[in-house]
């Protein structure tokens, strides 16, 4: 967008801080004046939704640190005593727990929005490869914080998710020992994790920082896909889109309570409420929700596929289902970008949707169990060809065969024609 | 600048003394990096205390037949089962080429103590836990990801790729074992 500013300096004090630290020109240029195309719908708030949970997480992590304690004959206990005696840690342990559960489903719903609407596409790149890490490091900092409380389900989620480690060719076994400090999940596992867990956030923030400037640069995408074009295409940042936002945020923040207040133990597994027993493993272990899809693909490679065994390629699978994500931006061929012009790839996309809502609930499945008709392994099997079907096949072939909808001439255009017919 | 001629010389293509120092200290630096990193790795390894389980001795004795005892080894749970006849039976009788990770069931017991089965109760898809007598094959099923094992903790069935691992272990006599 333009950089030139518009700021001039008020008084004095802030002309002499201009000339030396431009903080003040800085914070009018992106966070007031910043212009963003003016036809975002409500799927662009879940940016400054996901900023708020990072700042819940953290404020209320840094508390519930305060009365944590990472030994393995301690923890489970430490845990009990802040929901139970410590005032008000009933409600700052639930926001905590739910909170990252929040984080997930405005995460998911900001990286949907991304794929529909191609904001991923040229010159974008950077910021989708950005958000893919963010989402990266997510998935780690929630893990490690799952094995906190060191339950039956952190434990053996633990146990679990670093065997996937060991599965590696030649090192995995002694790579996975580094990462344990032991040779099963132990005490040194235990206060790794949480040191790792106190430090992430901090790394996912600085990566936020970075995804925020890789978006200031080319600016917003927005629901047509077509460039803002001039200055009547946007609205400056303030007021438009921080109200926006902030009325978002108040409404996200009402599922949020309820869980918080109503059912905090409702996303998680009763198993956690027992404490970590290496000897027994609970009869049916699931990750937390938002795994499930990703559990669903490991999970569905219980084949040998020719020198690789089951093991390994469920890793291969698992790790690629995300690393896949990377390429994106290189996949799509399609120089259209919004999904609303695109008469077929709508179709494939509903059906991605469909496809990754249904892996979900194949994760949660018993692996000797049926669903519609069909045992659950070989339903993942067709999950997840179909998973990555979608994107190293349709993505990249798909517009040799689709006719797309002719584009607006401008935002402009679009929001305006929109309101004569 | 230009009237200095030694300097002409050191812009041509064979590589300079100069050149030859900034690659050395650069090479020396990135070896005093790598010697700082290691031991802020390293100490993610197991420490002396955890090598120091490495090896226990355990009395069989109190096993019925039928029976299976978890047991720790090295903070890794180790299945003890004594095996009934007919369990020795199917295992032995079991042809190789149904088995995903073909061991005879020799292999899988020491030689006059075919009675005594004794692995790492980890599956070897992802170290869960199998439950024992269960599954189609009678021997273990891991509830995780559906993993069968039979009555030697072969793999026969689901994501597992090995059989149930065997620990080092030795019989001190026909009642004690010794494991690691």
């Amino acid at each position: 967008m333009s950089e030139h500013s518009t700021y001039t300096p008020g008084n004095p004090f802030s002309k002499w801080l201009d000339d030396r630290l431009p903080i003040i020109r800085f914070s009018k240029e992106h966070l007031l004046d910043y212009p963003t195309p003016k036809n975002l719908n409500y799927w662009w708030t879940f940016g400054a939704i996901l900023v708020v949970m990072l700042v819940i997480q953290i404020v209320t992590g840094i508390i519930l640190a305060m009365h944590y304690t990472p030994n393995i004959a301690m923890a489970f206990d430490s845990v009990e005593l802040l929901r139970r005696d410590v005032n008000s840690g009933r409600v700052l342990q639930a926001a905590h727990a739910v909170g990252a559960s929040m984080f997930f489903v405005a995460v998911y719903i900001h990286i949907f929005r991304g794929l529909f609407f191609g904001s991923y596409k040229s010159p974008r790149e950077v910021l989708w490869i950005l958000g893919v890490l963010l989402f990266v490091l997510m998935i780690t900092t929630a893990f490690m914080g799952y094995v906190l409380p060191w339950g039956q389900m952190s434990f053996w989620a633990a146990t679990v998710i670093t065997n996937i480690i060991g599965a590696v060719p030649f090192v995995g076994e002694s790579v996975l020992q580094l990462l344990r400090g032991g040779f099963a999940v132990g005490n040194p596992t235990l206060n790794r994790f949480f040191s790792l867990h106190y430090l992430l956030p901090f790394i996912i923030a600085a990566v936020v920082v970075l995804h925020i400037w890789a978006l200031h640069v080319p600016g917003n995408n927005n629901p047509t896909g077509v460039d803002v074009k001039s200055t009547r295409d946007t609205v400056p940042f303030h007021p438009y889109i921080t109200m926006k936002d902030l009325y978002a945020v108040v409404l996200f923040m009402i599922p949020f309570a309820w869980f918080v207040f109503f059912a905090p133990d409702i996303l998680g597994h009763p198993d956690n409420y027992i404490m970590a027993n290496s000897q027994v493993t609970p009869a049916h272990i699931v990750p937390e929700w938002y795994f499930l899809p990703f559990y669903a693909i490991l999970r569905a490679v219980d084949f040998n596929i020719l020198f690789i065994d089951s093991k390994l390629g469920g890793v291969i699978f698992f790790a690629g289902a995300i690393v896949v994500l990377f390429f994106v931006p290189w996949l799509d061929r399609s120089p259209v970008r919004s999904g609303l012009f695109r008469p077929l790839f709508k179709w494939f996309y509903a059906l991605f949707v469909i496809n990754f809502i249904g892996l979900a609930y194949l994760g949660a499945a018993p692996a000797d169990g049926r669903v519609l008709g069909i045992d659950v392994p070989t339903f993942s099997k067709i999950c997840t060809a179909y998973y990555f079907i979608y994107f190293l096949v349709i993505l990249p072939i798909l517009p040799r065969f689709e006719t797309t909808r002719p584009l607006p001439a401008s935002i402009s255009e679009n929001v305006l024609g929109k309101a004569h017919a | 600048m230009a009237d200095q001629p030694t300097q002409v010389q050191h812009d041509g293509p064979t590589p300079s003394r100069r050149d030859f120092i900034y690659v050395a200290s650069g090479a020396v630096g990135a070896v005093g990096v790598a010697l700082v990193a290691w031991p802020l790795i390293d100490q993610l390894n197991p420490d002396a205390s955890v090598k120091a389980l490495a090896s226990i001795e355990f009395d069989l004795s109190g096993i019925e037949e039928g029976q299976t005892l978890t047991i720790m080894w090295r903070g890794l749970p180790v299945f003890v089962r004594h095996r009934t006849a007919d369990n020795i039976t199917v295992a032995q009788n079991t042809p190789l080429t149904d088995l995903k990770d073909p061991e005879p069931d020799s292999a899988r017991v020491k030689e006059g103590h075919e009675q005594w089965l004794i692995m790492i109760a980890n599956c070897t898809h992802l170290g869960c836990i199998p439950v024992g007598d269960a599954g189609d094959f009678g021997g273990w099923f891991c509830p995780c990801h559906g993993s069968h094992y039979d009555t030697a903790g072969r793999v026969r069935k689901g994501p597992a790729p090995k059989n149930l691992v065997l620990p080092p272990y030795d019989f001190v006599s026909d009642t004690l074992v010794q494991i690691g």
